[in-house]
């Protein structure tokens, strides 16, 4: 029966067997990430944007300074034939919602960056959830998460003069000519006194479909019907932005409208840095209202992710790489604020 | 009459999980530091098969309590016996709290749950952390008894010869011993 090797044999057989669970050690340590040589990770873009703006703990890693606020959506139902989402239906979908504006600093000025974004929460009664983080720009100055980070670095700020380095800038515009289209728009962006009177745009594509399974790729943009007021050349307020959204909110609900814009065959569906032609066919999806401000940052959008890679059925993904790295840098950005919170308590 | 090897329906299941197993300690390992087009898909991936895996830890836990199994061989001494016990508790344990801190994790965190399963644990930022923290620790341990597990597997098949190994062998045993 028990025939157990000795001598040699043994120590050859335990060798096997140690250098065999070292072997499997290192496959895992490698697929970790923890060994091998850099790559491009969530973490290392959440550390890259904590060492330029700083480590502020229990902050969204990026838009790190914002409101949460509460509404409603109210459907049209022109949407339903394109998805089968029960968002296009509901006459009425409540909405958790949070503005901010870019960057990782959350002690910017409201009005000292022009990115300004809305995420939304849209929660449908057949219990689905529907979370959207959308910006001003209807594109984005890069494709592909290599160029991204590679953006991020050449907006290192300047350690004299606080900003990021124009030469810098110019030199990695130059390197990535897919910017044409964000330049165009940050050339000609005239920023509006408020967040109610901005449109957000989804940035990336995603697929609708329908009850027979038939998709449709689309973007959407939530589109303001507040009008339009230039935001004035000086501005002292910090938190301008805030203070306004509060202050209109106190007069009545806001609204805006949601609109799917429609792509035809041949349309960038995996490219966020190319716009589609103008004069794309699109559809009213209803009306967002934003009606009470939730406590500045301590409302119920403080504890979600928005991570854009939540959706009901009816509404897919594309394969749009950006798509996917937000996702995980977002997970990333909010496992690390999550644990921050441990040590300082909830708040950002 | 205790038998010579496990029920084939035991060992089918623990080869499934061992491989299963392995394939989620390295997808969730892999996707955390993954941002290209994969990382979606394998969060999906994982989230699928994690609930597949508590389903199969349920049915090998009945199992294991339920049917006979082999006992470890009677020259084995005492440390040992002791550590094959101790890991074999601490894979079962781990095997049944991997799922459920992951389907806990996502709750807390206020995420969706596949086939909209009901949240386990009240949507809280800071209960999020430290079942998250959990998750993760849990994998690396369950890595580690599991290479623990697979070196002591490989000892009694290599270097003590004896019935251990064979007990749980994969394909059909075709000695009576």
């Amino acid at each position: 029966m028990n025939t157990p090797v000795h001598g040699p044999a043994k120590l050859w057989r335990l060798t096997a067997i140690a250098a065999g669970l070292l072997a499997a050690g290192c496959a895992f340590a490698y697929t970790a990430g923890w060994i091998g040589g850099p790559k491009l990770s969530p973490q290392r873009i959440i550390d890259t944007f904590e060492a330029q703006a700083g480590h502020h703990p229990g902050y969204r890693k990026n838009h790190a300074k914002g409101l949460c606020v509460t509404g409603y959506f109210e459907s049209s139902g022109l949407a339903a034939p394109l998805s089968s989402a029960r968002v296009f239906e509901q006459a009425r979908v409540p909405v958790i919602g949070r503005f901010a504006i870019g960057g990782a600093n959350p002690a910017t000025p409201d009005t000292g960056v022009p990115v300004r974004s809305m995420a939304l929460q849209f929660a449908t009664d057949d219990g689905q959830l529907w979370r959207t983080g959308m910006n001003n720009p209807p594109v984005l100055a890069i494709g592909t998460p290599e160029a991204f980070y590679q953006q991020v670095l050449a907006m290192t700020p300047d350690p004299a003069t606080g900003k990021a380095d124009p030469a810098r800038m110019q030199a990695f515009f130059a390197e990535h000519p897919e910017s044409a289209a964000f330049r165009q728009w940050a050339a000609s962006y005239k920023p509006s006194d408020s967040f109610a009177s901005t449109q957000y745009h989804s940035i990336n594509a995603f697929r609708l479909i329908d009850r027979q399974g038939k998709e449709q790729p689309v973007r959407w943009q939530v589109e303001p019907q507040t009008p339009y007021s230039a935001l004035p050349a000086q501005v002292s307020d910090t938190l301008f932005l805030q203070h306004d959204l509060a202050q209109r909110l106190s007069q009545g609900p806001l609204r805006w409208t949601l609109r799917l814009v429609l792509a035809e065959p041949g349309d960038p569906l995996e490219d966020p840095s190319k716009p589609w032609p103008a004069q794309r066919r699109s559809i009213d999806a209803g009306t967002l209202v934003i009606n009470a401000v939730d406590a500045p940052e301590q409302g119920a959008c403080r504890d979600l992710n928005f991570d854009p890679l939540i959706l009901p059925t009816g509404i897919q993904a594309t394969a749009d790489p950006i798509l996917a790295a937000r996702s995980a840098a977002y997970s990333e950005s909010f496992n690390r604020r999550s644990r921050e919170s441990l040590n300082t308590g909830v708040r950002p | 009459m205790k038998p010579a090897a496990f029920h084939p329906f035991a060992r089918l299941l623990h080869w499934l999980m061992a491989v299963l197993i392995l394939a989620m300690l390295f997808i969730g390992v892999g996707m955390v530091s993954d941002l290209s087009t994969r990382h979606p898909l394998l969060v999906e991936l994982h989230k699928a098969t994690g609930l597949l895996l508590l389903l199969l830890v349920l049915v090998r836990i009945a199992v294991r309590l339920t049917v006979p199994h082999p006992p470890l061989p009677a020259d084995l001494p005492a440390l040992q016996r002791l550590a094959a016990k101790a890991s074999h508790i601490a894979l079962y344990g781990l095997m049944l709290s991997m799922p459920l801190l992951g389907w806990a994790m996502l709750s807390a965190g206020g995420y969706p749950r596949p086939l909209q399963l009901p949240a386990i644990a009240p949507h809280d930022l800071q209960l999020y952390a430290l079942l998250r923290g959990a998750h993760s620790w849990a994998g690396y341990l369950l890595f580690a008894t599991v290479l623990v597990h697979l070196g002591a597997a490989l000892m009694h098949a290599w270097v003590r010869r004896d019935a251990v190994f064979k007990s749980m062998w994969p394909g059909p045993l075709r000695d009576s011993k």
